[in-house]
């Protein structure tokens, strides 16, 4: 009798066990199903990258950069796609900044709760999800006809500073929500005003933070194309706008902001859009030089936020 | 010493004045920042409509809705949306093919599975992955996927939906993994023990305890790389053809909503025209899909939600 139900307890014992090594074999299963994923992801990644460096190494020297696009493939550079880049950018980034961290600070700091403030962030969330190709067309209608500012590096600047806006706006946020109160109190407790507060206190320690969303947004702005593309700026552009810093008084002018343009991203999908191989070599090339100025971009961000959250300790 | 004391008061009281002048200057500058967001959206939606409405002046409502050829560019014009429609959504279908299993067992194996140390490795590498430009996707599509496709599939087309589909597949892995992933990991860890101490496996747990009840931000997270996939343009106006075809067969080549705009900006646009018209009206229609999309994801995630 004892011994009968202790065989019956071992062959349950034996059952048990058989069931619990099937089910944790779903658990090697998984973990190397996840790192195959992941492995692949990444080596995604890298094959992008590779393909587009070694695609366009011929490409690496400086001519390519002092060139101006060219009918000739091997003539051509991207001299006025990079200094349009830079400059749209530039448009980009005095307009969004600003206005993407005031708006974050007026939403955290003295927006009271109430339907307006709500109002003002679904509008803010809504934006993220609009589409980028439907700002270009903002833009055009707006901007380009509307205000007559045709398609300049003034429009372009615009419509990526559209773009980059809630990234801006929310960075900004969440950067200023992880500051304590007990800061706030302590500068109010000697006598601070509110702006006083902000400027002195929140926006310091925010600072970071908001630095953060800015490189992402404008590592964005480098690489977005169809908004630019929509307000109709496709087009050959063998010539400079004018130095916005000139050598006589008053040392600096606005009509670059006027001026005709190209940027990276459009002249690598014109290049890419052309059916000689040689051009799909520009292509690579400029496409290596957008993807590096991107990752670093976003690397640099990735590491500031790293750094921050280590740092700081409330 | 009274005077004199009446002088300071007054001189605080006008500094104090000056003071409070200052502060509310800022709110309202502050305040205005604000308020450009609700701007914006008023322009998106007023530009959009009113150049939308001269298109249908022309256009009746039911031939743009029913018909199934769009021809803007041919003698015979025919503007149906059917065809933009079939493309984005035959695009948008193969993106979430691959990036919903992909996306999902990136969030259950970073949330559930790796160590604290593969994750730090591995969420910086996905944000790198989110930010690379589309139009540098696109040349990957046409340039590398397509060709390799041909391979397997000798009478694949140049231009076809599969390539860019399956990029666009990979472009929106990231967004899933990242947000399903947050909502994964704020399902507090007593849930968790109390899988481990009835003992369930890992998988078991990450499977059936911790996966329903982060259902509501996984749902979240493909309806946001839906409203991604279906507003994507470069990728498709560069790999998939930028012809309007009706059709859902994926080795086809078509256009998208998306690719049609660029395809006519590409052009010469001329103002006013009904070619320039017809942008805003599939502008208009991408917008209201994407509204659609993300009001159905708020839906979602307000039945859904878990409250812990």
């Amino acid at each position: 009798m004892i011994k009968q139900k202790k065989a019956s307890n071992l062959k349950d014992l034996n059952v048990i066990r058989k069931m619990i090594s099937n089910h944790k074999k779903y658990d090697f299963m998984f973990a190397g199903l996840g790192t195959i994923v992941i492995a692949s992801l990444t080596i995604t990644l890298l094959v992008l990258f590779l393909d587009l460096v070694i695609d366009g190494y011929p490409k690496f020297n400086l001519d390519f950069l002092s060139n101006f696009p060219s009918r000739r493939a091997a003539r051509a550079g991207i001299l006025s796609a990079w200094v349009g880049s830079s400059l749209v950018l530039l448009v980009t980034f005095f307009v969004a900044v600003p206005l993407g961290v005031a708006s974050g600070i007026y939403l955290e700091e003295y927006a009271k709760k109430n339907w307006f403030s709500d109002l003002i962030e679904i509008n803010v969330s809504n934006l993220a999800g609009v589409p980028s190709i439907i700002y270009g067309l903002l833009a055009l209608g707006l901007f380009v006809y509307s205000f007559g500012l045709g398609q300049s590096i003034l429009t372009a600047g615009l419509t990526l500073a559209l773009l980059m806006l809630p990234i801006v706006i929310v960075s900004t946020r969440e950067a200023i929500r992880a500051i304590p109160v007990h800061i706030r109190e302590a500068a109010y407790a000697v006598g601070a005003t509110k702006w006083q507060v902000c400027h002195n206190h929140v926006i310091q320690y925010a600072y970071g933070g908001i630095l953060t969303g800015i490189i992402i947004g404008m590592a964005r702005a480098i690489g977005e194309t169809a908004p630019v593309i929509t307000i109709g700026a496709l087009t050959f552009i063998a010539f400079l706008p004018p130095s916005p810093i000139g050598l006589e008084p008053p040392f600096i002018n606005f009509d670059w902001l006027d001026a005709g343009f190209s940027v990276l991203p459009i002249q690598m999908f014109n290049w890419i859009s052309r059916p000689q191989h040689a051009f799909h070599v520009n292509a690579a090339a400029t496409g290596a030089i957008i993807i590096i100025l991107t990752l670093l971009m976003n690397g640099l961000a990735i590491k500031l936020r790293y750094n921050i959250r280590k740092k700081i300790k409330w | 010493m009274g005077s004199e004391n009446n002088l300071i008061i007054s001189s605080r009281l006008a500094k104090n004045y000056k003071r409070n002048l200052i502060e509310r200057m800022i709110e309202f500058g502050l305040l205005c920042s604000g308020i450009v967001a609700i701007f914006i959206t008023l322009a998106i939606i007023y530009v959009l409509v009113s150049e939308a409405i001269p298109f249908f002046q022309h256009v009746s409502m039911k031939d743009f809705l029913t018909d199934t050829v769009w021809t803007p560019n041919y003698s015979i014009k025919h503007y149906g949306i059917l065809p933009l429609i079939s493309g984005t959504l035959t695009t948008t279908g193969i993106a979430l093919i691959v990036a919903v299993p992909l996306g999902t067992i990136t969030a259950i194996y970073l949330s559930e599975f790796a160590s604290h140390k593969v994750r730090e490795i591995i969420k910086p590498i996905l944000e790198l992955l989110v930010g690379v430009p589309t139009v540098v996707f696109g040349y990957f599509a046409l340039m590398l996927v397509t060709p390799m496709l041909q391979k397997i599939y000798p009478d694949l087309t140049t231009f076809n939906m599969l390539g860019p589909g399956i990029v666009m597949g990979i472009m929106i892995v990231p967004y899933i993994a990242s947000v399903a992933e947050d909502s994964m990991r704020a399902v507090p860890m007593a849930i968790r023990e109390g899988a481990y101490a009835m003992g369930a496996t890992r998988f078991q747990t990450a499977i059936k305890v911790v996966t329903p009840a982060a259902i509501s931000g996984i749902v979240a997270a493909y309806i946001l790389a839906i409203s991604r996939a279906v507003g994507e343009t470069m990728i498709v106006a560069i790999a998939a053809g930028q012809q309007p075809n009706f059709t859902f067969n994926p080795v086809e080549s078509a256009a998208t909503i998306t690719s049609y705009i660029v395809s006519v900006a590409l052009g010469d646009l001329e103002h006013g025209g009904i070619g320039y018209q017809s942008i805003f009206a599939a502008g208009l229609t991408l917008l209201i899909m994407t509204l659609l999309i993300n009001i159905l994801g708020h839906m979602v995630r307000k039945k859904y939600a878990e409250r812990y």
